[in-house]
């Protein structure tokens, strides 16, 4: 056999064995699949018990995802869609590519959470993290940070979904008030950036006493970096809600394993994965319990959360407000 | 006959960009009915256009003294510097931001210094700072295309100059070279601030600075109002196109012909030593010191960085050179052939792609192609292709008023002499055109290396570049090792860059 045979017969070899196993395609955020993200372990973990093979497609975040779903319409290589939060659900809902679930599993969520299209994968409370060396006496409340001569720094709604939640915090905790809770933070923000990332390294730099991030932020830098110094303030209003959500597309051809994967994603084994690497609560508490260090993190008596309908209803009046109201 | 075929080339290049450019917009017009302008717009207008005009001002105020004094003064390391000045426009643009940052922020050098003396602080968020920020990033193009335009007037001028005692050789040699490139510089930095978002945004403290390219970035992400992005993508184009017009109308076509290539030796006057000294170092500490900032806060976390990163750099090389490449072939096709027909139409489409949101050209050729091909499979020539078509603007601008002195000067002697054809390009054109080919393949390498926008959108998992990377770590807490990848990033950049400026500078005659 010549060498060039004997190469296109391996070729041929490994396609065989490509095509023998499914292939399921999970259309994600590019945080989730990175090599340091939940994406490789929770497909290493499928991979084992499905006879098959995981590919993530990636955007840069959820709202991206959304988008390139949008783009794509009902010609969508992708099966499952994870990522989308429920600011974004009942959007992406509308475009009817959304099949029901298979099966809903039982969560943990601090407020009832249940969706024929979405099953939530981790959810955590927005809140302002703060450096508790250089910060003793945090604000207790949007009003009191707005009363302080602090400097903050958040995202922008208009291109960032911890932007949109702190815009939904606002309106959820103030109502008709919210407009002039904006008036007087205005002198409290520093800047507005496009993105979380943005936002929390100019926190991490020191050009901000507080950053719009999570309660579970914290547990980063004790965890991953021995640091404890990382504090999130706890707010009397209570603390606006991230749930990230999966569902699978009806256009997929791989019904029953996109089925199953969304129940191993709700399962011990995956949500186990979630805390330390996607910072954020598991839908479900494994049986475990959740990983040492996040016993250290403040617990919001009180969630705030719209329901998908509400939050699409809010957003464009709410995002025009507080747009109004630093603009002048 | 050679002139025609080239014309016909150029002209087709002018077709294809313009396709790919105006196509894109029209694919997402495509996606929906009609879309009108929100009062918000209006005034995303006017600060998308306020802020660029000032950052332009003030960075080619800034680049005419401090290209004239680098061509003047003589002293060790002053090609390093040169070099190494051209890094700021490099970097990718939040890494510089936060650069910036180390040294004007709140808590940054400056003000710990203010602080120390008893001085109120200053705060650079606001119009200053995204001014701040763009004149960062564009006074060292600004200084390179006009150190070129220095190095370009034959020493024979000066000489005579001197001969007739004229009395001001600044006005009669130094300002028509002036004339001939700023325009051209200014309206390249013009259009680069026009599509700024994250610099606006980040550094304008707040919704009011919100440019067009913010605009349709909401748009396309958030409401997936395609029809709306492409309005205020049309609105761009306008501004752009009005802009090269203004810029075409200022340009005097270079009149000093041509000389026997020596090196030219400036008498600098005695008396503005000090004025020099001054300018040289100001312009060096304004942008070395943030470069050392990036430097030093990507240095600890650079051994420790995961194996994603050196594959992604090592994707990123290939692609910048191969995207470079591509640019550089089109520039010098389109800059010769205007500097023969004096086209406006095809110097408006050697331009446009600066006026082109890269978001609004990777959806709309998502748009366009995903029915036909999956988008990883076609993720990294799209990537090269749009990567090319971004640095075409810069590499033409730095080419046209070299390639039109070219024309001018040896056309007649080259067909006189029958040189053409590949024989004209090796003898005459490359080597002519040297110093302006490698700065500018230089600068499509390293912009091409540091770009986000379309590989974003198209990239599975394990095609990332490295600047893709850089955003996936910080994304994910991974401040230090993202702030290492981008030092990475940097350097690569500036290698890349540095091997063929000098390459150009060595091949030149």
């Amino acid at each position: 056999m010549k060498p060039i045979h004997l190469a296109l017969a391996f070729l041929s070899l490994g396609q065989m064995a490509m095509a023998d196993a499914p292939v399921l395609n999970v259309l994600t955020y590019d945080s989730f699949a990175a090599e340091w993200g939940p994406g490789p372990a929770i497909a290493k973990g499928f991979e084992a018990e499905c006879a098959c093979k995981i590919n993530y497609i990636t955007a840069g975040d959820g709202a991206a995802v959304l988008a390139r779903l949008k783009m794509e319409g009902a010609g969508s290589e992708a099966d499952v869609v994870l990522g989308l939060d429920t600011t974004l659900t009942e959007s992406a809902r509308a475009t009817g590519l959304f099949a029901p679930l298979a099966s809903i599993a039982p969560n943990d969520l601090p407020i009832p959470y249940s969706d024929a299209n979405f099953e939530p994968f981790d959810w955590g409370w927005f809140a302002f993290v703060y450096d508790n060396t250089k910060l003793t006496n945090p604000p207790k409340s949007f009003k009191e940070l707005a009363a302080s001569t602090l400097k903050i720094v958040i995202e922008d709604p208009r291109s960032s979904t911890p932007g949109l939640g702190l815009v939904m915090w606002v309106k959820d905790a103030y109502g008709a008030d919210s407009a002039n809770i904006w008036k007087d933070l205005a002198d409290n923000i520093v800047t507005v950036t496009p993105s979380w990332d943005e936002a929390y390294g100019l926190f991490l730099k020191g050009e901000a006493d507080m950053v719009l991030s999570y309660t579970t932020s914290p547990a980063y830098h004790l965890i991953d970096k021995k640091d404890p110094t990382k504090s999130a303030a706890p707010f009397d209003e209570g603390h606006y809600m991230q749930v990230e959500v999966a569902g699978k597309l009806a256009s997929s051809k791989q019904q029953p394993l996109a089925d199953q994967f969304l129940a191993y994603l709700a399962a011990d084994a995956a949500q186990a994965v979630i805390p330390t690497t996607n910072w954020m609560y598991p839908a479900k508490t494994p049986a475990e319990g959740l990983p040492k260090g996040f016993e250290t993190l403040i617990k919001p008596l009180k969630s705030l959360l719209y329901s998908p309908a509400e939050a699409e209803g809010q957003r464009q009046a709410a995002v025009e407000e507080w747009q109004t109201a630093l603009s002048k | 006959m050679a002139d025609r075929s080239l014309q016909i080339t150029a002209g087709l290049l002018a077709l294809l960009i313009a396709t790919l450019v105006l196509g894109t917009a029209l694919a997402l017009a495509s996606q929906s009915g009609g879309a009108s302008l929100r009062p918000a717009d209006w005034s995303a207008i006017r600060f998308t256009i306020t802020q660029a005009l000032i950052s332009t001002v003030f960075s080619c105020a800034l680049a005419v003294p401090t290209a004239r004094a680098l061509m003047r003064r003589r002293f060790p390391g002053r090609q390093a510097l040169i070099l190494l000045m051209g890094a700021p426009f490099l970097l990718p643009v939040i890494v510089a931001v936060l650069g910036l940052l180390t040294i004007y922020g709140r808590s940054g050098l400056l003000n710990v210094a203010l602080q120390s003396v008893g001085l109120p602080q200053i705060s650079i968020y606001g119009l200053a700072g995204v001014v701040l920020a763009h004149v960062f990033f564009n006074l060292p193009l600004a200084t390179r295309i006009l150190l070129n335009g220095w190095q370009s007037i034959p020493a024979e001028r000066f000489r005579l100059a001197e001969t007739l005692n004229l009395p001001s050789p600044f006005r009669h040699i130094e300002l028509p070279m002036l004339r001939a490139t700023l325009p051209g510089a200014a309206l390249a930095i013009f259009l680069v601030c026009l599509t700024s978002f994250v610099v606006a945004l980040t550094l304008g403290g707040g919704p009011r600075a919100t440019t067009l390219e913010l605009a349709i970035y909401q748009a396309l992400r958030f409401d997936f109002d395609a029809g709306r992005a492409a309005l205020l993508a049309a609105i761009q184009f306008a501004i752009c196109a009005a802009a090269v017009t203004l810029a075409a109308r200022f340009t005097l076509p270079p009149a000093l012909g041509a000389g026997l290539d020596r090196t030219l030796i400036l008498h600098p006057p005695k008396h503005r030593t000090a004025f020099d000294v001054v300018v040289i170092t100001t312009a060096a500490l304004f942008l070395l010191l943030p470069l050392a900032a990036v430097l030093i806060e990507g240095l600890p976390a650079l051994p420790h960085l995961p194996a994603a990163v050196w594959k992604a750099a090592l994707r990123s090389l290939w692609m910048a050179v191969t995207s470079a490449a591509l640019s550089v072939t089109a520039a010098l096709i389109l800059a010769q052939a205007v500097a023969r027909s004096r086209s406006r139409l095809l110097e408006l489409a050697a331009m446009l792609p600066l006026s082109a949101s890269g978001l609004v050209l990777g959806t709309g050729l998502f748009l366009i192609l995903r029915p036909h091909v999956r988008s990883e499979d076609i993720a990294l020539p799209v990537t090269i292709l749009v990567n090319a078509l971004m640095s075409l603007p810069f590499l033409f601008r730095l080419l046209l008023p070299e390639a039109i002195v070219l024309h001018a000067s040896y056309d007649r002697l080259a067909q006189a002499i029958g040189l053409q054809g590949r024989a004209r390009l090796r003898y005459l054109t490359l080597p002519r055109l040297a110093r302006p080919l490698g700065l500018g393949a230089g600068l499509a390498a390293a912009l091409a290396m540091g770009d986000l926008g379309v590989i974003a959108l198209f990239a599975n998992n394990d095609q990332a570049t490295l600047p893709l990377v850089v955003q996936r770590l910080s994304g994910a807490y991974r401040m230090e090792q993202a702030a290492a990848a981008a030092l990475l990033l940097v350097t690569l950049s500036f290698v890349l860059f540095a091997l063929f400026d000098l390459g150009g500078r060595r091949a030149a005659p």
